[in-house]
Formats: C-alpha cells, structure tokens, sequence
C-alpha cells in the first residue's frame, strides 16, 4: 500500500515537471521513444528526400520513351525486366533497375518522380480538408442551433457514403483527370475534421478562459480562432497525418480506375493501372509501384500512430 | 430498448433523404448529354428531344427529384438506358456477387483478425505482438488492387500445378452450370412475384445456392474462385480489426475487476475470454461497422481486379457510359445499405452496453 503512495506521490511530481515542458518538446521526446514512429519518419524523410532530388537522382526523363532518347545505347524493348549489371545483367545491355514500362519509359525514373506527385497529393488534399473542415466545425459548435444542425446532417449525409464510391461519383460529375479527383477525395475527407473541430470546440466552449476573454471584449473571431481552435490542435494533427495516407490510397485507387491521374503522368497507381493487364508477363510493372504506395502510406501511418500516443495526455505517465 | 431502436431509426430518415438529394444531383450534374451518349453521336434533334420528353428530362429539376423519390418509394428505379432493362433487374443479377464477396470478406477478416488482435494483447510486448502489430500496419497501408494483382501472380502463376493453384479470375470453371435451388426442389414459381424475386436473389450467390441444392462440387469450385477476391478485400478490415481488438483488450486487461478475476484462480482462458473479451466488444463493433465502408469502396476496385460482375464493377462502368439511372440507382443501394448495416451496428451497442440505450 505505501508502495502504491509513493509511485502516485513520484508520478505526480513527474507529472509537474513535465508541465513545465512545452508541449511540442514533450511530444517530440515522447516521438522518438516510439520505434514505429521512428520507422515511420525515416521512411518520410527518404520520401522527401527522393521527391526534393527526383530530377537529378532519376538517370532518365520520366515521360519520354526511350525510343527519343539521344544516343541510347541498348536495345529500346517494350517492357523490358530490371537489368541491373551488378547482378549479371549483360553489359551491352543498357541497366535499367527496375525495367522499361510498356512505353519504353524507365520505370525507375518513373518511380521516383511518383514520389513528388504522391506527396504533393496527400498534402494538398488533406490541407483542403482542414481549412474546409475547420471553418465548418468551428461554426457549428460555436454557434449551435440551426447552423450546427445543417452542417452536421450535411456531413452525415457525406458520412453515409463509403469514401471511395463517394469520390467516384464526384469524379464522374466533375469530369476525370488529376485535379477533380484531388478535389473529390478533399470533398470526402471534410466531415473527419469537422467533427474533430466541433467536439474541440464543444469541449472548451464554456471554460472560463473564454468567458474572460468575451468579458474582456475579445469578438468572435479573436474568441475563435485565439482562444479556442489552438485547442483542437492536436487531435488535427494526428487525424490529418492518418488522412495523408487515405488521400494517397484513394488517390491512387482513382488514378488505377482511369479517373485521376493521366497518362503520361507518372502517378503510381495510375502507372498500376496500365499495366494491370500484364500483371502475368511483367510483374515488375505491377510490383514496384505497387510497393511504393504502400510504403509511403505506412509511413504516415506510423507516424499517425506515433503522434497520437505522444500527444494523447493520458498517456503523459509512460513517458 | 424498443424506444432507443424506433428513435434511432427516426434519425436516419433525414439522412436517407439527404442521400437521395446528393445521388439525384450528382446525377443531373454530369456533364454531357444523356441522349447523344446512349443513342450515339449521330441521333438528331427531333430524336433527342422526343427522347428527353419520354424520360422527362425536360421538367423542372425539383419535379424530377419528385418523380424520382415516389419511384424509389416504390421500389422502381428507373431503366438503365445502356442495358434498356429495369435497374431493379440489375440490381437482383449483380448485388448477390458483391454481398458474397463482401461477405466472405467479412468473415475472413473477424475470423483471423479478432483472434489475432487477443494474442497479441495477451502477450503484450513479446516479438508475437511486435510480428502482428508490424503485419497489421503493412495490411492497412497496402492498395488493394494491387494486392489483388499480387495474389494472382502468386497463386495462378508462381504456384501453377501445385496443390496451392488458384484460378485468378472469374467465378466459376468453364463449362460448370448452375441451376437455381428452387428448381432443383421443383418450386413452382412465377416470374415477377416478391417470392420469385427474392429466392431468385439468393440462388444468384453461388456457395449459398450449391449449399442449398446440395452440389458440393458447384461450392468447392464457388468457394475457390472467392478465395483470392475475398482474401485481398479482407486485408484492410482484417488489419483494422486486429489492432482495434489488440488495444481494447490491452485497455480491459489493465483494469481492476480481471486482477480480481485472477485472483480468484479463474484461468487465463476463461479471463481473457469470459471477462475481458466482453467488454472489449464494444469498440471493437465500431471498428467493424466503419470497415464495412472499407469493404464496400474496396469491392468497386477488387471486382475490376478478378473480373467479377458485381456492383462495384457495373457501377464503374455506368460511370464511364453515364447512365444516370445505374449511377444513381446503385449509389442509393449502396449507401442505404450502409445506412442500415451502421444502424444496425448502433443498435448492437445499446445490446453489448446497457449505458447506451438508458441515456
């Protein structure tokens, strides 16, 4: 028994001194204790990395065909597998890790200016998402009643939808390439931060910190977008980290449909997507753009994960 | 009880009305011109016209969207333009595909990812948590086409002629015939009437058909060409699953009362199963009714990938051919159906969590 006195006496005086911590230095040291969430950022940072250098690191132009590139030594052939010289390949043949497309383009190349595209997508629609989200979430639980009652039967009604088939009907109407599936899968992705917003809002509504300001005249905004959004911070950030890896899942689910993404963009699921028909006679097209995908979703994932267990107060005692 | 059912069925009618609002606009808002997209480029005017007139295309948005709910209300959903067939005929042909599938998907997904899930709470921290959990994270980050795509090179190329070969496509082998179970108990059935249609529904899913009209060999073949579809979109969910279970496990195996339980010399098995399990039950309901979403999205992309003739497949091909009367019909369907199935799960928890159903 004052066994159990004493850890509860310790955590708590642990518990005070890491107050006394800002929050992003607590969840950064909390961060990095987690293996995962490690994982997760050095999968992120290569990511980043590759989409930053992708036109110096890519031996060969991601859109042209080999058949124009000047000077090309070996043999230009449609869906040619990995030729690595290291591993055997023959030396007269030029190397092309991971092999030629079915345009005889380098599917290499290809792969890493997907990189660039993939993270642009997860980033801007998931952005789009949260200003849209916010602003909805934030009037809905601040002024309550009928605004409330209309934004949240309308992101009910978006709710009801399963995501994907949701942004393929939105496709549809707004006609298919990058762009509209960008914003279908943003459209989508809306009702998630709304509802995180409206229940930060709810939560802290009536705290007498807010009271305060209102009495010391701060208006709507200043009480909004001061006093009260910095609240639902936290639980933006992670549900936003875990939406970057649905958008580029979804993303590139539409692009393999032939609705994102058009040829000759090299976007991974739509470079999927061409050459799924030849999953049986050249793998390698079906294989490595498969792979990247479901690397850089992980790693959001992850990192997602990683973020939330960090952020998350009531976990403050296992670190 | 009977109160908390009744008002939460209540709540989901202005959602079912708001979902045929956003189908009937979708559907009017696609771009193009539905008669020179189903009758051809080259229909004239006159053609056109009388086309729009018979369809009554020509009336004021709010009439047709009127038009449009007293015919759902009555069960009609229009003709497909493509197919020139009742859309309720489609829907009785291509729904069976997709509810097998989702199904066994389902299945697949509780049947290893609970068990799953408990192991690794029960061993917390050992490398059988560490493998599940990392096999978990991989599960929910891969596309599912391309896991699709991947399991068939595996199974129907890199296994050819072994005892592990599975056919990558398709529903049944050639030449395999199915007879409708009704037949084969010699039912005397009329086209048309509800009975008909409804059994003529079920016999459309294979295994429950073979099952019914005991053709073992028409469920084997079945149950075979479901393996690798069903295996690729119960990934996701399976995934899900497993970790939800894992961490409301973890959270009900912390608490006091299964101290208690041990102490009073109850095994582990009867811990982890009678006392904890239940009580983890509830989020782990959550988790199910959102895959469902998960399940239904992915059935569009795993039916291109096997070639199946499901909804998700005709639904993408309206798409392509704008059939309105597919498009909308099918996307009610589907989100009335998942309206329902997350009813249902709402009402599940008033069951499991007697708290729910007394606020």
């Amino acid at each position: 028994m004052s066994q159990d006195i004493q850890t509860t006496v310790k955590l708590n005086v642990e518990g005070l001194s890491l107050n006394s911590a800002s929050l992003w230095n607590i969840t950064r040291r909390r961060l990095f204790r987690r293996k995962s969430a490690i994982v997760g950022m050095v999968i992120l940072a290569i990511l980043v990395f590759i989409a930053l250098t992708a036109q110096w690191l890519a031996p060969y132009d991601p859109v042209k065909s080999m058949l124009d590139v000047k000077d090309y030594a070996g043999r230009a052939q449609k869906r040619l597998p990995p030729c690595i010289h290291a591993f055997g390949c023959p030396e007269e043949q030029t190397q092309h890790i991971l092999g030629l497309d079915g345009n005889i383009r380098d599917e290499f190349s290809r792969l890493l200016y997907g990189a660039r595209l993939s993270l642009l997508i997860g980033l801007s629609t998931v952005s789009f998402a949260i200003v849209i989200g916010t602003v909805l979430g934030a009037l809905s639980g601040y002024f309550g009643g009928w605004v409330d009652n209309t934004v949240m039967r309308v992101m009910d009604v978006l709710l009801a939808f399963p995501s994907l088939l949701l942004a393929i009907a939105i496709v549809t109407v707004l006609g298919p390439g990058l762009q509209n599936a960008l914003l279908a899968i943003g459209i989508v992705s809306i009702p998630a931060y709304a509802r995180v917003v409206r229940a930060s809002v709810l939560s802290v509504r009536e705290m007498e910190f807010v009271s305060a300001t209102r009495a010391l005249g701060g208006d709507t905004m200043q009480i909004l977008f001061r006093r009260i959004l910095p609240n639902a911070l936290t639980p933006l950030i992670v549900q936003g980290t875990l939406g970057i890896a649905t958008a580029i899942l979804d993303a590139a689910a539409l692009s393999f449909l032939g609705l994102g993404a058009q040829p000759p963009t090299p976007e991974w699921g739509a470079m999927l997507g061409a050459e799924r028909n030849q999953v049986f006679t050249a793998p390698h097209l079906v294989f490595f753009p498969g792979i990247a995908i479901a690397l850089t979703v992980l790693s959001f994932n992850l990192l997602g994960d990683g973020l939330r267990d960090a952020l998350d107060p009531r976990l403050a005692h296992l670190s | 009880m009977t109160t908390y059912i009744l008002r939460r069925i209540l709540l989901s009618i202005p959602v079912l009305f708001g979902i045929l609002f956003a189908t009937f606009t979708l559907g009017r808002l696609i771009p193009g011109d539905p008669c020179r997209a189903i009758l051809g480029e080259k229909a004239t005017d006159a053609v056109c016209n009388e086309f729009i007139h018979r369809h009554g295309l020509d009336k004021p948005i709010l009439v047709q969207f009127g038009y449009y709910v007293n015919e759902i209300a009555h069960g009609d959903f229009g003709r497909s333009f493509r197919f020139s067939k009742p859309v309720t005929e489609l829907l009785i042909e291509r729904l069976p595909i997709t509810v097998e599938l989702s199904f066994a998907a389902l299945i697949v997904s509780l049947v290893v990812g609970v068990p799953l899930g408990i192991l690794s709470a029960v061993k917390h921290n050992t490398w059988v948590d560490v493998i599940t959990m990392l096999w978990a994270n991989t599960g929910v980050s891969m596309p599912v086409f391309w896991l699709g795509l991947m399991l068939a090179y595996i199974f129907a190329l890199a296994l050819k002629d072994t005892p592990f070969q599975l056919p990558p496509s398709g529903r049944l082998s050639p030449g395999l015939i199915t007879v409708p179970f009704y037949e084969i108990w010699n039912l005397e059935l009329t086209p048309g009437t509800t009975t008909f249609t409804v059994l003529n529904f079920f016999s459309r899913m294979n295994i429950l058909n073979g099952l019914l009209s005991t053709d073992f060999k028409l469920v084997k073949d079945a149950a075979i060409h479901l393996i690798l579809p069903a295996l690729a979109l119960a990934t996701i969910p399976m995934a899900l699953i497993a970790r939800m279970a894992r961490s409301a496990m973890l959270e009900v195996l912390g608490q006091d009362y299964i101290r208690t339980a041990r102490a009073k010399g109850l095994t582990q098995r009867v811990v982890v199963l009678k006392h904890a399990f239940r009580n983890a039950l509830l989020p782990l309901v959550t988790v199910i009714g959102l895959s469902l979403g998960s399940l239904l999205g992915g059935a569009v992309l795993t039916e291109t990938v096997f070639n199946l003739s499901g909804v998700g497949r005709i639904l993408y091909e309206a798409i392509t051919a704008r059939d309105y009367g597919i498009v909308q019909a099918f996307t009610v369907v589907i989100a009335v159906f998942f309206v329902v199935l997350n009813l249902l799960v709402d009402i599940s928890y008033a069951y499991l969590d007697p708290r729910i159903r007394l606020n």
